[in-house]
């Protein structure tokens, strides 16, 4: 078990150096994944930080970041490892006629012929790393048995190799956007942390430190417009991440105090369905003919 | 402590969350690296190791509520509570000596003064006296009696009464209003407005949280928590929802859509049981020198059926009609067609209503203002409606249609037509009806769907999303 950090406070601390405000519960959660040496699995709409909480843990702990982006299709010989097939045939013809068979035969399946893809890879790193599994709902529910393994007991078992156990725990971060649901084994494996739309003031930091030139009242509108607008019953909420492209939209355009007509030309960078955008133009201007 | 968790696991287990054992033993390992007296790390650890569900969270913090934060003094896991209550209790004394008029405690305001400090908080944001005023109305208002065998929604609504919300927000208004001098823009005022309104949510919060809080530390923990424990969002039931709970059934309507229509799509793909292509074998082996080294299969495409919705959206059970059209157009992907009627006692088509817009919610209220489906009375009448929708668009049904009639055939001593129900299953494929009764229920005073039962391919009890979910995979 690791012993990364200190507190939950000083996992807070740290996001907050690397410019990612994390709130009570993500800390806590991220403390309690070192101590216990287990996976995080992180839910939650699109574009709340999901990834990003992975690339700044990784960035604070001075930790390398490992990725394996998920997509259906995706099988062991892209997750876990495969064997270099080409070099192997190399080696059996290069000394055809030198080496006794057992010798081959016990040489091309050695270390040297081991594709390690990024699984297998944040196992036998040397150096600190953060392993990020990221969009795990998109694989088929087969091919999550692959990962099972690897996140209960830190290993990998090779048939011709043997169990490969890891050198140290990495921290392990997988994110789901809840297109379907993910198997009772792999939740059970993991701690659960659902991120959710920040609320306003949480929001308002967020824009102030990750836009540079945005004034602390531009800051405060901006959030609480948007909070105006996720009340709205909408295709898709607007997440932080649009938030921060339109605070980015708005300083850019100059603009250091938004009203209606603003906001409503610069809609399009919030919500990205015309009926969405439509309706929450509706509901701005609705209130000015007041 | 471990007797603490334990019956707080068990609690869990009754309210429908599914903890497993090893889920439990990391709680009580995770709490071991949690400082005790941090409430918040306390809970999340908690939530970490045993809540692996968004939509259970609610469920999981009502109950977490009051097994934990409102624990009397006499047990162990206080520490943190008692030290809340003393801070509470300084918070109010100083403030009720610094902004009250009175110089006492809080107790001897009046009730003018009362909302006055109430309106200062809330147009400041003040957390820590909103907390305190909310004890103090709780304390003042509810009435709260021991062993009177109320509910926590009595107290509330006798503590909100009192208290007078809606006029405070226009207070507020107002006096964001003249802080500005003038007037503010619409954009301001509506930004104002949620602002308050969201302040005012909080309070109310406050508020239930007290009522809670005095009546766990009246009648125990384990009582309460069966009194407070509440269906999760796919165990609601649609014909007994309540505002809040269906604006709960909403929300997690259209992600259930969304993983739903991904499973179908996936089934669709993934149907790899088809008998050799003998043709496309022999194509491909030309590559290989004429041996047929990879075999071709047939995958089956099962085709997609065509489905007609015809749905009861009298009063009783409008929720369930509208439940049912969301979902079955949410996922029209996986249908080649689908066309909609619904009927009171007359019946009119509404496919066009979902047709031209992309906005199902939109489409919905139109269904409920638009549509023709009041013959006489505007109660019940399947036979009627039946009759009129065999002759209308009898001929359209085909071999490849599914037919789902919903409705808890609530017939108010009409005329059942049945034979209706019966020529349609001739010529459709399919014929399925839904009811959003318990099954007890069936048959029972004016239900009759027994008399159409006879002639479908099955009545199916759908009281919730779950039911519901599992019967539209079926069908697709």
């Amino acid at each position: 078990m690791g012993n990364r950090f200190e507190s939950v406070q000083s996992v807070r601390e740290g996001l907050r150096d690397v410019n990612y405000l994390a709130d009570e519960g993500i800390a806590g959660v991220v403390f309690l994944a070192d101590r216990l040496g287990k996976p995080v699995l992180v839910e939650g709409p699109a574009g709340t930080g999901k990834t990003q909480l992975a690339k700044s843990v990784a960035e604070m702990t001075g930790a390398r970041l490992i990725r394996l982006q998920c997509y259906e299709g995706l099988d062991e010989s892209k997750a876990l490892y495969e064997w270099n097939y080409k070099k192997q045939l190399l080696r059996i013809q290069a000394d055809k006629n030198s080496d006794s068979w057992s010798d081959v035969h016990d040489d091309i399946f050695s270390d040297e012929f081991l594709l390690t893809r990024p699984l297998l890879e944040a196992i036998t790193a040397e150096d600190p790393v953060v392993l990020l599994i990221d969009e795990v709902d998109r694989v088929e529910v087969e091919t999550e048995a692959l990962l099972l393994e690897i996140l209960s007991e830190y290993q990998v078992s090779i048939p011709e190799l043997g169990t490969i156990v890891a050198k140290q725990i990495p921290l392990v971060f997988l994110t789901s956007n809840n297109t379907r649901e993910l198997s009772e084994a792999l939740k059970r494996r993991c701690l659960y942390l659902h991120v959710d739309y920040p609320d306003m003031a949480r929001e308002k930091l967020i824009v102030t430190t990750r836009v540079p030139g945005v004034s602390e009242n531009l800051a405060d509108q901006i959030a609480r417009i948007v909070r105006s607008i996720r009340q709205l019953d909408l295709k898709k909420a607007p997440s932080v991440s649009e938030t921060i492209d339109w605070a980015r939209t708005l300083v850019l355009l100059g603009v250091e105090q938004v009203d209606a007509q603003q906001a409503k030309d610069t809609l399009h960078v919030l919500l990205k369905y015309q009926t969405d955008i439509a309706k929450a133009a509706k509901e701005l201007s609705v209130e000015a003919a007041k | 402590m471990l007797d603490l968790l334990a019956g707080f696991v068990s609690e869990l287990r009754n309210a429908g969350l599914p903890v497993s054992l090893t889920e439990n033993l990391d709680a009580m390992e995770a709490v071991q690296h949690i400082p005790i007296e941090d409430r918040e790390a306390f809970k999340y650890a908690l939530a970490a190791t045993m809540v692996k569900n968004n939509t259970h969270w609610r469920a999981f913090e009502t109950v977490f509520e009051v097994y934990f934060s409102l624990r009397g003094p006499e047990y162990k896991l206080v520490d943190g509570d008692t030290d809340l209550d003393e801070m509470w209790r300084e918070m109010q004394e100083a403030q009720g000596e610094g902004k009250g008029a009175g110089g006492g405690g809080m107790d001897s305001l009046t009730p003018e003064e009362l909302m006055n400090l109430l309106m200062k908080a809330l147009l400041n944001g003040d957390q820590g006296m909103m907390r305190a005023l909310a004890k103090q109305a709780v304390q003042r208002f509810a009435g709260m009696e021991p062993g009177r065998p109320v509910g926590g929604t009595y107290y509330l609504y006798r503590t909100l009464r009192n208290l007078d919300l809606e006029a405070m927000q226009d207070k507020l208004m107002d006096a964001s209003r003249e802080e500005v001098g003038g007037d503010l823009t619409a954009l301001e005022e509506r930004l104002e407005k949620d602002e308050y309104d969201s302040r005012i949510e909080q309070f109310k919060k406050e508020i239930e949280a007290e009522i809670r809080r005095r009546l766990v530390a009246d009648r125990g923990a384990e009582a309460m928590a069966k009194t407070l424990r509440k269906p999760l969002p796919e165990d609601v039931e649609f014909m007994h929802a309540s505002r809040d709970e269906m604006q709960a059934l909403k929300k997690s309507l259209y992600p259930l859509t969304r993983k739903l229509a991904a499973r179908l799509a996936r089934k669709r793909r993934h149907g790899r049981k088809g008998p050799l292509d003998f043709r496309s074998t022999v194509r491909h082996s030309l590559s290989y020198g004429g041996v047929p080294a990879e075999p071709k299969f047939k995958y089956p495409r099962p085709a997609k059926p065509e489905l007609m919705v015809v749905a009861d959206i009298s009063g009783s059970v409008a929720a369930f009609a509208r439940f049912t059209l969301m979902l079955v157009y949410a996922i029209q992907g996986q249908f080649s067609k689908v066309r909609s009627f619904v009927f009171i006692d007359g019946i009119d088509e509404v496919t066009e209503y979902f047709k031209s817009t992309e906005d199902i919610q939109e489409a919905i209220h139109r269904v409920n203002t638009e549509a023709d489906v009041v013959w006489v009375d505007g109660h019940s009448d399947y036979g009627h409606a039946f009759e009129v929708f065999w002759d209308k668009w009898g001929k359209d049904i085909g071999p490849k249609t599914t037919v789902l009639l919903l409705g808890d055939a609530r017939n108010n001593y009409h005329a059942t037509q049945a034979w209706v129900v019966k020529n349609i299953r001739q010529k459709a494929r399919h014929v399925y009806w839904l009811n959003p009764e318990p099954r007890s229920y069936w048959n029972t005073g004016d239900s009759i769907v027994g008399d159409y039962a006879t002639h479908t391919d099955g009545v199916y009890e759908c009281r919730n999303l779950r039911q519901l979910e599992a019967f539209v995979e079926k069908l697709a």
